[in-house]
């Protein structure tokens, strides 16, 4: 072929002339330059705290986590006494803090999302009590807020003698909430049982259902059908096991209240501080989640036929999950971190035992480099799920 | 079969569309269930506004008199606390005699703050203010010049405290946040990868826990006998803290500007450094200011925290002054509805000036 030019041939490398107008040499010189900056500044502090612990006589290394702790910790479900060594009260410590992490996402989620969708209200009274609460919630420091309610709970509340009680079932007092507790009995195994068949069931149902309805458009009812299997098969589990429904009730005896099981002050003060203050940030995720759908979706579905409700469950949630996961790992994530705050109302989370045992052992690193490792790895894990959460709502495109 | 065009009879004309009886018809008695509903929360909110009205208004003592509040406790509020207590949850344990310069300190330090709000303060003068502003806070509060007597950090305390810990701690934060987020968008792998192990390292982690290993930790930092001033200490932390926050903001700011501004920048000669501080940054920054905005309310919501490594800002400062107290220890609560009305106030101000930032940017995009 005539008429063609040749391919240029790639420049040569040009070996051995260093200059500083290339790009890539310059590069590489920064990159050695920040590691290097990196590596002397970790160096001369690494020295530094070498010098000051051996100045000051402070011991260091991990051993100090099969020593007895010495200390005792108010609550827990983690069976624990001061002779315990150290590592298992941070056990107890991370589990409180799992405690109040994990309820209070749930909360979080029902109270923030009524609240956002209460934003969108036909009556405004609803609309302006939503946005009241939000901007109320949102603009005070949520340390100020868990002291107040402690100050609440511990101070405005009526001495165990005098415990408010709902019914003689339940009872509020400075001890905190007591309620009943399901006695555990062997009949319950196969209540369980029952349970576990008809979740399976459930979910096998759903699954042929909803094969059906692609293969042919025929809508069975589905939500009801599987709660039916669900609660009928565990009811006759328990049927089954001779309904050993026995609660240990809690009762007042002259100058506490008894049994059952108790929720202590400082647990519901920072469980009601944190879902409280993370609410309204969840129902603002929400309320943009919920407005970013383009009306065009509302005015189809409504002229497909559906009914309001219909188009809310069908059409505006899913669209408006998707914006909604991502911030919404984000206040996931800060109300797990806030958590920590417990330690200003004496609730044993993680932070407060490893505050007390730095306080005991002197072993500031070791201490603190545990706190960090477990927020780290809640914060990857609370991640990691919302990612595959995230997944699952994601577009699907063909 | 023509029956000919016979149109059905019109639909009268509605009533009332517009005006106040409308909208009170549409939106609050539309239909029964949605009547029922603003009916029980009116009684509910009228029965909670006489009780709060009575507890805190009529019933309240209003009187630095101790005992009358005893008397009054249960059925009136104890404003007498905040009366008796308020110069000392405000200023913290300052020296009594000396009161007036935390005053004059803070209103220094607002002036730069409340000037930069407009932008038609954007002038050169206005980095000149914000050096007189600083200067004039640390030698007002610190003093040992000008022939004032020297008052140690530790004694710093309540609202100054937390204005200036937000405000410096902003400050510094800011220029880290921008080279941090520049770094985590560069394509030299060890930079980038130090900027992300950084914020996410610090984002994965309670502030607390930086704060903690701010008191505890940097000490041990530092050469032996050197200990940092606990004020610095904090301030070191926080700001890391809030730096690594910032940097998603700004890099959010930076993923909004395209590629071609790069790559126009770069034609017309500018160097990449030049590019970023004169094309790339200015256009990144503006579309993220509301959530700067909102990252600065966040940190003078977070400033209390540091009540817990034990320097009384204003929370801190409330606990000083209750807690040793035992005449007025019960109207504790009374004393954090007063903070918390200064919390809310400014955090209110602040998202409203954010909002109105917003709608200023909004404009500036339209065509």
């Amino acid at each position: 072929m005539p008429g063609l030019i040749p391919a240029r041939r790639p420049p040569p490398a040009r070996l051995g002339r260093l200059s500083w107008s290339s790009p890539r040499l310059r590069a590489q010189v920064y990159q050695v330059g920040a590691v290097l900056l990196l590596v002397l500044a970790i160096g001369f502090l690494a020295a530094n705290t070498l010098q000051n612990m051996r100045a000051r006589g402070i011991q260091s290394g991990f051993d100090f986590l099969l020593q007895p702790a010495g200390f005792d910790i108010g609550e827990g479900w983690v069976t624990y006494e001061s002779i315990d060594p150290y590592w298992k009260a941070f056990l107890v410590g991370l589990v409180n803090t799992l405690r109040v992490a994990l309820i209070g996402c749930v909360l979080t989620t029902v109270l923030g999302t009524l609240l956002g969708i209460g934003r969108f209200s036909r009556n405004a009274l609803v609309r302006g009590l939503c946005y009241g609460y939000v901007e109320l919630f949102r603009n005070v420091p949520v340390l100020l807020q868990l002291l107040m309610w402690y100050l609440l709970f511990t101070e405005y509340l009526p001495l165990p003698a005098e415990a408010l009680s709902f019914a003689d079932v339940a009872f509020v007092s400075k001890n905190g909430l007591s309620f009943p507790l399901l006695v555990w009995h062997s009949g319950y195994w196969s209540a369980l049982a029952g349970l576990t068949i008809g979740i399976g069931a459930g979910v096998a149902y759903g699954r042929v259902a909803r094969a059906r309805f692609e293969r042919t458009g025929v809508a069975r009812p589905v939500a009801g059908v599987i709660a039916l299997l669900v609660i009928g098969l565990a009811a006759l589990g328990l049927l089954a096991g001779g309904v050993p429904l026995e609660f240990d009730y809690p009762f007042h005896s002259d100058i506490q209240i008894e049994g059952g099981s108790t929720l202590s002050p400082e647990y519901l003060s920072v469980l009601l501080g944190l879902v409280l203050y993370t609410a309204a940030y969840v129902a603002e995720v929400v309320r943009a989640g919920i407005a970013s759908v383009p009306p065009g979706q509302h005015e189809a579905a409504a002229s497909l036929g559906l009914t309001r409700r219909r188009a809310l469950r069908l059409v505006v949630l899913p669209l408006a999950l998707r914006p909604i996961i991502p911030p919404l790992t984000n206040q996931y994530l800060n109300l797990t971190k806030n958590s920590s705050l417990a330690v200003a109302v004496g609730y044993p989370d993680v932070v407060s035992i490893a505050n007390t045992s730095l306080n005991q052992t002197g072993r500031a690193v070791e201490c603190i480099a545990i706190i960090m490792l477990v927020y780290l790895t809640l914060s990857l894990a609370t991640s990691a799920i919302m990612n595959w959460v995230n997944r699952r709502a994601a577009l699907k495109e063909r | 079969m023509d029956h000919g065009f016979v149109p059905i009879p019109a639909r009268p004309a509605p009533t009332r569309v517009s005006g106040r009886l409308a909208w009170l018809r549409h939106n609050l008695f539309a239909s029964i269930p949605n009547a029922v509903a603003t009916l029980l929360l009116l009684a509910l909110l009228g029965w909670l506004a006489s009780k709060g009205v009575r507890w805190g208004l009529l019933q309240a003592v209003f009187v630095p008199d101790a005992d009358r509040c005893q008397a009054a406790r249960g059925i009136g509020a104890c404003w007498g606390v905040v009366v008796e207590k308020g110069t000392f949850i405000l200023l913290g344990r300052y020296p009594q005699a000396q009161l007036w310069r935390p005053l004059v300190a803070t209103l220094s330090l607002l002036v730069p703050v409340l000037a930069s709000c407009s932008t038609r303060c954007w002038r050169p003068w206005l980095a000149l203010l914000w050096a007189l502003g600083l200067g004039l806070f640390f030698a007002l509060m610190a003093g040992g010049t000008l022939g004032l007597s020297k008052v140690p950090t530790d004694q710093w305390g309540g609202l100054p405290l937390t204005i200036l810990l937000s405000v410096v701690s902003m400050g510094l934060a800011f220029p880290i946040a921008v080279l941090v987020a520049l770094g985590r968008r560069s394509t030299m792998p060890a930079i980038r990868s130090l900027c992300i192990v950084y914020i996410e390292l610090i984002r994965g982690v309670p502030l607390i826990s930086v704060l903690f290993m701010a008191s505890f930790m940097l000490p041990l930092f530092m050469p032996v006998g050197k200990s940092p001033d606990v004020l610095i200490r904090v301030i070191v932390g926080i700001t890391l803290f809030a730096a690594a926050y910032m940097a998603e903001i700004v890099r959010a700011g930076l993923q909004t500007i395209g590629n071609g501004q790069a790559e126009a920048a770069a034609s017309i000669g500018l160097r990449w450094w030049q590019a970023q501080r004169k094309v790339i940054l200015p256009q990144a920054l503006a579309a993220v200011v509301p959530s700067i905005m909102n990252n600065f309310i966040a940190l003078f919501k977070d400033t209390s925290l540091v009540t817990i490594v034990s320097l009384y800002e204003l929370t801190g400062a409330l606990s000083l002054a209750l807690g040793s107290d035992p005449n007025w220890r019960p109207f504790k609560i009374e004393a954090y509805l007063f903070i918390a009305a200064i919390y809310f106030s400014c955090c209110f101000a602040m998202s409203r000036y954010s909002l109105g930032v917003e709608r200023r940017l909004r404009r500036s995009k339209a065509r």
